[in-house]
């Protein structure tokens, strides 16, 4: 009894499905906030494979859900990172199913150039962190490089500065030149097509990638991730020359070599072509006189060879070997006339010898010999007297008696 | 693009920086006096003919400068700066 009184005085308020509430919430935001701009600090931002961009916007008291489709994200000169303090104007739009409200952002910027240039120190560290800038990565340039390539705007001072110096400088090289968006949306897109085109090409020798001077807004494509990483993955070295000489884009720390401008760029990629000219022409000169040089010291090597101890040994030898053969002579000579005067000697002595029993010479000393006939009588007891005798001088015979 | 040392007339001329170098290579031998006279020769030849073809290449008076486009279909094409 009581509850269908209750249900009664209920009733006077319309009851309204989920769908329905949810449709007369998002008829009120999406009526009231057409067109409005927010600041604050984006988090959780997430670059979909569609393209779309979802973050959230947030500050200190509260959050609200951001999505940015992508046709309006490509009009972004820059990548959105956490941290960054963006205004976003766009429509509120309520998506039912969820029971949630969001802002379609049509429009981004920077909170200030104040917020870019923290972009930029985040950015610079997270890829310095990664390694991006490591010298031991750096390429050397070619020495006498004969194709050029070049990324720039076909339109700015940039390129014109660079063929200047490499008509003066060597004109004999190919120059090929990439034209590009240098600042803006999808320029970072374009820089980086073309460094990975050149490398497809392959033969190239070394790349410069440059622009004139400007603000951090105007060279910001310079710091976007997808120009720093396709200049770290070149194979092709490259020169950055991005503004004048206080400026200083991620661009320029990972690239192999940073040129101060466009005009330094060209001057660091060529020597100037009288350089090796006067090398060139100098070539027959020097060379001949090295070549003069290289048979004097083999004149000089032949010299002292002759000249050397080890070069007259045979000579020497020889010298030598003569002097002992001569030395050899004479003492056989020597020899020979010692033995011979030791034979003769020996011969007069033994002459001497012969003499002295010689009976003849004995005879002539004064003895005698007595034959008794023919016997010779050599002692007394032999002869008897009366015996006959023959007694010999050496002068002649004599007979004679004993008494 | 390596080069061979001797080359017949038909091939296409030697890459510059390869030439550079193999005639700061001669020169290094020769002045070191560590080569044979018959060598010396044969590289003081080999130099002359080398640097000759460096100095053709510099009388190139002006430079070369080509255009790169994409076509719809994404494929690279080169043109001459003044056929545009």
């Amino acid at each position: 009894m009581f509850r269908y009184i209750a249900s009664a005085i209920m009733i006077t308020q319309k009851t309204f499905t989920v769908s329905e509430l949810t449709r007369r919430i998002k008829g009120v935001l999406e009526t009231s906030f057409t067109n409005v701009s927010v600041e604050g600090e984006i988090s959780n931002f997430k670059r979909h494979s569609s393209g779309h961009l979802y973050f959230t916007l947030k500050d200190e008291g509260a959050q609200i859900s951001a999505v940015m489709w992508r046709g309006r994200a490509s009009n972004l000169f820059f990548t959105p990172q956490d941290g960054m303090k963006v205004v976003a104007s766009g429509k509120i739009t309520v998506y039912e199913p969820q029971g949630k409200y969001q802002i379609d952002v049509v429009q981004l910027q920077p909170r200030g150039i104040g917020e870019l240039q923290l972009a930029f120190e985040r950015l610079k560290q997270k890829l310095a962190d990664e390694g991006l800038f490591d010298t031991d990565h750096k390429k050397a340039l070619p020495e006498y490089p004969e194709r050029i390539g070049i990324v720039t705007s076909p339109t700015g001072a940039a390129i014109q500065d660079i063929l200047n110096i490499l008509s003066r400088r060597f004109p004999a090289v190919e120059v090929l030149l990439y034209p590009v968006k240098v600042q803006g949306e999808g320029a970072a897109k374009e820089i980086a097509e073309a460094i990975k085109d050149f490398n497809k090409l392959g033969n190239i020798d070394v790349m410069i990638i440059g622009r004139g001077g400007g603000s951090l807004e105007d060279l910001w494509a310079f710091n976007e991730e997808v120009v720093v990483r396709a200049i770290y993955d070149s194979k092709i070295p490259i020169v950055s020359a991005i503004g004048h000489e206080i400026d200083f884009t991620i661009a320029d720390f990972v690239a192999d070599l940073r040129a101060p401008t466009p005009s330094a760029a060209a001057e660091l990629v060529v020597r100037h072509q009288s350089e090796i000219i006067e090398y060139l022409r100098n070539f027959c000169y020097n060379t001949e006189q090295d070549i003069r040089n290289i048979i004097t010291s083999q004149k000089d090597r032949i010299s002292s060879l002759v000249q050397s101890y080890s070069f007259n040994r045979p000579i020497d030898l020889l010298r030598q070997y003569s002097q002992e053969v001569d030395e050899l002579n004479r003492q056989l000579h020597q020899s020979a006339m010692h033995s011979f005067t030791f034979n003769r000697q020996e011969l007069n002595s033994l002459q001497k010898r012969i003499s002295s029993v010689n009976p003849a010479s004995v005879l002539e000393r004064g003895y005698t010999i007595v034959y008794k006939g023919s016997e010779v009588a050599d002692r007394a007891k032999k002869l008897h007297s009366e015996d006959s005798i023959e007694i010999k001088f050496h002068d002649g015979k004599l007979p004679a008696k004993v008494e | 693009m390596g080069t061979k040392k001797h080359l017949t007339l038909k091939e296409s001329p030697p890459n510059f920086e390869h030439s550079m170098k193999r005639l700061e290579e001669i020169v290094e031998k020769l002045e070191s006096g560590s080569v044979s006279l018959d060598n010396a020769m044969e590289l003081y030849e080999e130099g002359v003919k080398i640097s000759k073809q460096c100095l053709e290449k510099l009388t190139q008076a002006e430079l070369k400068l080509k255009k790169l486009s994409k076509d719809v279909n994404g494929n690279l094409e080169l043109f001459k700066e003044n056929e545009e």
